[in-house]
């Protein structure tokens, strides 16, 4: 590996605080900040996302000042593609398709994610995994879904 | 005397039919879950969090606890047999019991670190039941100045136990305490950081921060790729029942472990994987044969195991005495009880002494449950270990989005789940520990609800946490972890245990 003068990970992190500390400092302007007294609801996160900005800022020096050992390796982008949007499919189908089938299409795409099922494979474990919940969540457990929702019905 | 009508009350409760099989289910549960490869103990319980709200509040929490055992038992099950320790408190099992295992010697590693566990976690439990209730009649006189200066400590013994970098771990703190304001102000009813989203004026789903930080972003970092299906051990398991020899080597470091454990265990942050770490050095140290460490000792499996179970047994102490989680997995149960409509604190123990004592005694019977049932079943627990884990993974993320949405049939949760998880991953490749950030969360309101009440009270002078003295003392222990962390003999002592576990 490349030897580094600084390390990537403590870069990115602190830089990734600073800019959420700034960001929460922002949002807190509009609130009222009070007196030590009594304080009003923007003193605490003020504070904080001060803090919080700073603590970045000692994060980035840190990372500047250290020699990395090791990078930022590999990025999981199928996974993020697939398995972040299964849980949002998920949440846009429940109410208008129903239980049974959001589940079905997240469990489909989640499938997606990794290169080593093959297409049939997916489609059985998708099936498996969405009649295995629907007994137990929906039969056994109860829960108050509607397994079949308003825009199947005709 | 009271202990034991506390207990009796505690064991009538926990004993009915309905409750046992809710233990037992839990504690199946948590061990399948924690055997099976890529998910620890907190993933597991923030996943299967939300079936439990369906049941009633000690059903639900003596479910929760036996998850909790179970994976925490799981997890030792994958360090011995396949070096793949669940989470970081088996991380030391791993050393000793891999190599027993290595050696035919699996079954014994398996029935030493079970009965290490069980013994531990009988005796952690009679803790808990003598201390709890002199600890709560302290927590009843706190003040809303006392309050805060515990939280401080409890969040700066979380930061001092946490893997890497100091102000990493810091920042996630309070990166935490700042998430966790998001939602309408208590006082004046002025909307923080909502965004104009009106799903977020009740605050950001607990769930689903710890559904998306502790199980999406590990799910990524296992699709990375470049890791193929682990080898499960192909040799017999070998006999179950340790021979004479094994249990006489087992005694002594059982007992100190439970000891180190029990003790540790209070200390918020993490306390049990500090006791396993301790109590392996320990061991080493007192041995006459150090050099079998590594190498396949029974007392680097029995000490170890004993002082994590303790520890994850005595890390209720601070829940139920005072409200405040020791750790990620006490912060879920906070979070279940809230949820389930308890205020956590030194209140429950007064106001429903059945949950309180029920929850002690199912402790017990979860230990039990598990000794009893995981020694015959450890065949079903190896084949499960053969599950290819691009099986699994869309079972996690199917059952964690039903829970999610379970929780308030709400979509957005399920969309906050999937940033979440982003977020968790990012902090992940960063190398920052999620665990800090979750404590933090849950804290994050009552820290500042603390914080303003304690200003009120003090007319807005500062000095009121210097001049109440429980709250100076607990202000200057918090200064004393500071400065210990600080030095920098502790500070490479310290980056040296973490190195070896991770």
């Amino acid at each position: 590996m490349r030897d580094r003068s600084f390390d990537p990970t403590d870069l990115a992190a602190g830089v990734v605080f600073t800019v959420l500390g700034l960001a929460f400092g922002v949002s807190t302007l509009g609130l009222e900040r009070g007196t030590a007294l009594r304080m009003g609801p923007g003193y605490a996160p003020l504070v904080l996302a001060a803090v919080l900005t700073l603590l970045g800022v000692l994060i980035v020096v840190a990372g500047l000042r250290s020699r990395g050992v090791e990078g930022i390796g590999p990025l999981a982008w199928r996974g993020m593609a697939f398995l972040l949007s299964a849980p949002i499919l998920f949440g846009l189908t429940v109410r208008g398709l129903g239980f049974v089938p959001a589940i079905f299409l997240a469990t489909l795409l989640a499938s997606l994610a990794s290169p080593r099922l093959k297409s049939w494979q997916v489609l059985g474990l998708a099936v498996a995994i969405t009649l295995f919940s629907t007994l137990v969540f929906s039969y056994a457990l109860g829960l108050p879904f509607r397994r079949f929702g308003p825009w199947l019905s005709f | 005397m009271d202990l034991f009508s506390n207990l009796a009350l505690g064991f009538a409760t926990a004993a009915t039919p309905l409750n046992l099989g809710f233990c037992l289910i839990g504690v199946i549960l948590g061990t399948l879950i924690g055997v099976l490869p890529g998910i620890g103990a907190t993933a597991t319980i923030a996943m299967l969090l939300p079936i439990t709200f369906q049941l009633e509040p000690v059903s639900s929490l003596i479910m929760l606890a036996g998850i909790y055992y179970g994976a925490q038992y799981g997890g030792s099950t994958t360090a011995i047999l396949i070096n793949m320790p669940g989470e970081s408190s088996s991380a030391v099992t791993a050393i000793d019991g891999y190599q027993m295992a290595r050696r035919g010697k699996a079954g014994t590693a398996l029935a030493v670190a079970a009965l290490g566990s069980f013994f531990a976690g009988t005796v952690a439990t009679l803790l808990v039941a003598i201390f709890a209730p002199p600890l709560t009649a302290v927590a009843l006189q706190f003040g809303a100045a006392e309050y805060f200066s515990l939280m401080v400590l409890g969040l700066v013994c979380a930061v001092a136990l946490a893997h890497g970098s100091f102000l990493k771990a810091l920042a996630m703190v309070v990166l935490g305490l700042l998430l966790g304001l998001v939602g309408t102000d208590i006082y004046t009813g002025a909307p923080r950081f909502t965004l104009g989203l009106p799903e977020l004026a009740d605050g950001l789903s607990f769930v689903a921060l710890a559904v998306g930080v502790f199980g999406i972003a590990e799910i990524l970092r296992n699709l990375e790729g470049g890791q193929g299906d682990r080898e499960v051990l192909g040799q017999k398991l070998g006999g179950l029942f340790p021979s004479r020899e094994d249990l006489k080597a087992m005694v002594g470091p059982m007992l100190r472990g439970t000891a180190l454990g029990s003790a540790l265990g209070i200390l918020p942050g993490g306390g049990a994987v500090l006791a396993a770490f301790g109590s392996y050095t320990i061991e080493k140290r007192l041995s006459k044969r150090p050099e079998e460490f590594g190498q396949g000792a029974i007392a680097g499996v029995a000490g170890p195991e004993s002082a994590n179970n303790a520890g994850a047994q005595t890390s209720f102490i601070p829940l139920l005495t005072l409200g405040i989680p020791a750790n990620p997995v006490m912060a879920l149960m906070v979070g279940a009880m809230i949820i389930q409509g308890i205020v956590p604190g030194p209140n429950v123990a007064t106001e429903q002494p059945a949950l309180f004592w029920g929850i002690i005694a199912s402790m017990w019977i979860g230990n039990l449950m598990l000794i009893v049932l995981n020694l015959p079943l450890i065949g079903i627990w190896v084949k499960l270990l053969k599950v290819p884990y691009h099986v699994l993974f869309p079972i996690i993320i199917a059952f964690s989005s039903i829970g999610v949405y379970s929780v308030k049939g709400n979509a957005f949760d399920l969309f906050a789940v999937a940033g979440f998880g982003l977020l968790g991953y990012v902090f992940l490749k960063l190398r920052c520990e999620p665990a800090p950030l979750l404590l933090g969360f849950v804290l994050g309101p009552l820290l500042e609800e603390n914080l303003r009440r304690a200003m009120i009270l003090g007319r807005g002078d500062p000095m009121v946490f210097l001049t109440r003295p429980i709250s100076a003392g607990l202000l200057v222990l918090t200064l004393a972890v500071v400065v210990i962390m600080l030095m920098p003999r502790v500070r490479r002592k310290r980056e040296e245990v973490f190195v070896e576990g991770d």
